[in-house]
């Protein structure tokens, strides 16, 4: 679940000043040792020599880097050339989740605006509905939907009872079902800081803009849209970033044959690949992308002046 | 006001949403309704039974089941309790201490692991206890999932804490209560709503982690969802739908309680 940051908001009270080291110590304990101390040996992995069976010898290289981005030949002395096998299966991770948020989009836009502009009796019970399954377990969630997708599942059985079609849809074990899975298991995401954000819209600017006999589309597309923005952006990224590193969906969904990067990573450690530094080498590579991501936007936002 | 001039109307948006809340809900709901089947195989149907919900219990894979069950429920209770009470611990300093340089860098640190992606997150923890030579097992689950549970937790609990006014305490110390008594008398009680519903947030989450507890569990403990995960590798068994359906049972209920809560009102 990765995205935005937490806040800390601007309530500047200091009734406990005086303790706050204090009460950060255990949080700066866990989270520094488990959290930030693995990131920084990751980062060090990476750049170390693999041992055949999981683990790593202390001899420093840049082998697992190299291993990556060029191809040297069987032996290891050829030339280098670039090498597609992994950049591919970046390449497709990102064009995977990048559908796998416009369809998010599509959907949990209108979504998300129209549970916004409910009266607020009803609008509580729809944001529910939305937050469900945004907590329900995602392996249950990916397992269901491969339950649903089968040559012989629900769909197909419905499909075929109304006459829509005649023999089953391969739907398991391809792209489709792989961006359907990611589409699935994030679509709550987008529509929750969409809403938030068409929540706290002033509508009047968009009844001003009527007045003015802009149509419906015109004053959606240019007074709703630069405004409600930022919960958009959040939305994108709450489905990208998690989409690029997700590992259930192509696992489950994908089969063997659409591998991303998240099954690239965990056959170095799980599977028989068994290359530690290659497989902290790709995760520092998936890390960078996405904090790149993050800070492109954050950067973008101050400069928008949307940041406190 | 004319359908012309209805800003807030948009036709087809209504039609989306449906679509929406269908798309979300079909694949729980066949999946419920599947593990109520009285049939052997996952495609036919033969009539409602709860057999499958038995055979959980008393079924040749009972044993494994149970097991995985303790152990999830065991790490889920003492992880969500650990980090309930650091995440508590540290939204005071945050919004209760003042202003001063480590707050923002404090603030980055507790959002660090829902920042970072999930498997880079699994593969530095593997690492790092590879690293100290902690042999991977139940204890290094425990601790895995302390430390991501406290985002989670903490959520809920600073944005209780943001909407209590301090004047509440102040008036506790105009009246000699010490700086202590306040926070435990009068702060803790009225923080209630965000603190549960942070640790059912908490609980949630490390109840239905795989990725990170596949990484560093070794090799002969399971949690539910690393047993279901390995149950449904080698095919989809009615079993599995029933053991989902109640895990997504009981998510529903906790989500449900930690809504109710942390929308309740205590200070009036």
């Amino acid at each position: 679940m990765a995205g935005g940051a937490v806040s800390g908001g601007s309530a500047a009270s200091d009734t406990y000043a005086e303790a706050r080291q204090w009460l950060l110590v255990p949080s700066w304990l866990v989270l520094g040792i488990f959290v930030l101390a693995p990131v920084c040996v990751m980062v060090i992995y990476s750049f170390l020599t693999k041992e055949f069976r999981g683990g790593v010898i202390w001899d420093p290289t840049l082998a697992a880097y190299d291993q990556f981005f060029f191809d040297r030949g069987l032996f290891g002395d050829g030339d280098p050339k670039l090498q597609w096998t992994y950049i591919s299966i970046f390449w497709r991770s990102i064009w995977q989740a990048g559908l796998a948020t416009i369809l998010s989009l599509l959907i949990g836009f209108p979504t998300a605006y129209y549970i916004a502009t409910r009266p607020s009796s009803t609008r509580t019970l729809w944001v529910f509905l939305i937050t469900i399954p945004y907590w329900v377990n995602l392996l249950i969630r990916t397992v269901s939907m491969k339950f649903l997708l089968r040559d012989e599942g629900p769909l197909n059985g419905f499909l075929m009872n109304v006459g829509l079609i005649n023999d089953p849809l391969h739907i398991i074990n391809t792209n489709l079902a792989v961006q359907l899975g990611l589409f699935y298991s994030y679509l709550p995401f987008m529509v929750l800081p969409i809403y938030a954000a068409v929540e706290r819209y002033n509508f009047t600017l968009s009844e001003a803009a009527a007045d003015l006999y802009a149509t419906k589309w015109t004053t959606l597309r240019r007074i709703l849209l630069p405004a409600v923005k930022p919960g958009v952006i959040a939305g994108c990224i709450l489905v990208f970033v998690p989409s690029l590193g997700a590992f259930l969906a192509p696992d489950l969904l994908g089969g063997a044959k659409n591998f991303m990067i998240g099954s690239l990573i965990e056959e170095q450690f799980k599977g028989n690949a068994g290359n530690w530094p290659f497989g902290a080498a790709a995760s520092m590579i998936l890390l960078s992308m996405v904090m790149i991501i993050l800070l492109i936007l954050s950067s973008q936002r101050r400069r928008a002046g949307v940041d406190q | 006001m004319s359908a012309r001039t209805d800003v807030k109307t948009y036709s087809g948006f209504q039609f989306t949403t449906i679509l929406c809340i269908l798309i979300l809900y079909a694949p729980l709901i066949v999946v419920t309704v599947y593990s109520f089947n009285a049939s052997e195989s996952i495609t036919t149907w033969r009539g409602l039974s709860l057999r499958w919900y038995v055979d959980i219990f008393v079924g040749p894979e009972s044993a494994k089941f149970q097991q995985a069950a303790i152990n999830s429920f065991s790490i889920a209770i003492i992880a969500a309790t650990l980090a309930t009470a650091i995440a508590t611990a540290a939204a005071t300093a945050i919004v209760r201490g003042g202003k001063y340089r480590l707050r923002t860098p404090s603030l980055g640190l507790i959002s660090l692991p829902i920042m970072v992606p999930e498997i880079v997150l699994a593969v530095a923890t593997l690492i790092f206890f590879n690293f100290i030579g902690f042999a991977r097992g139940y204890m290094t689950i425990l601790v895995a999932h302390i430390a991501f549970c406290i985002p989670f937790a903490y959520l809920p609990i600073q944005a209780r804490m943001q909407g209590i006014e301090n004047t509440y305490e102040h008036a506790a110390m105009d009246l000699y209560a010490t700086k202590a008594q306040a926070f435990r008398r009068i702060l803790l009680p009225l923080m209630m709503p965000g603190i549960i519903s942070g640790f059912l947030l908490a609980f949630i989450v490390s109840l239905d982690d795989f990725i990170i507890t596949n990484f560093v569990k070794g090799a002969g403990i399971e949690t539910l969802p690393t047993a279901i995960f390995g149950s449904v590798k080698q095919g989809l068994k009615p079993n599995i739908m029933a053991i989902s359906t109640m895990l997504l049972g009981l998510s529903i209920v906790m989500v449900t309680i930690s809504y109710f809560v942390s929308k309740s009102d205590n200070t009036k």
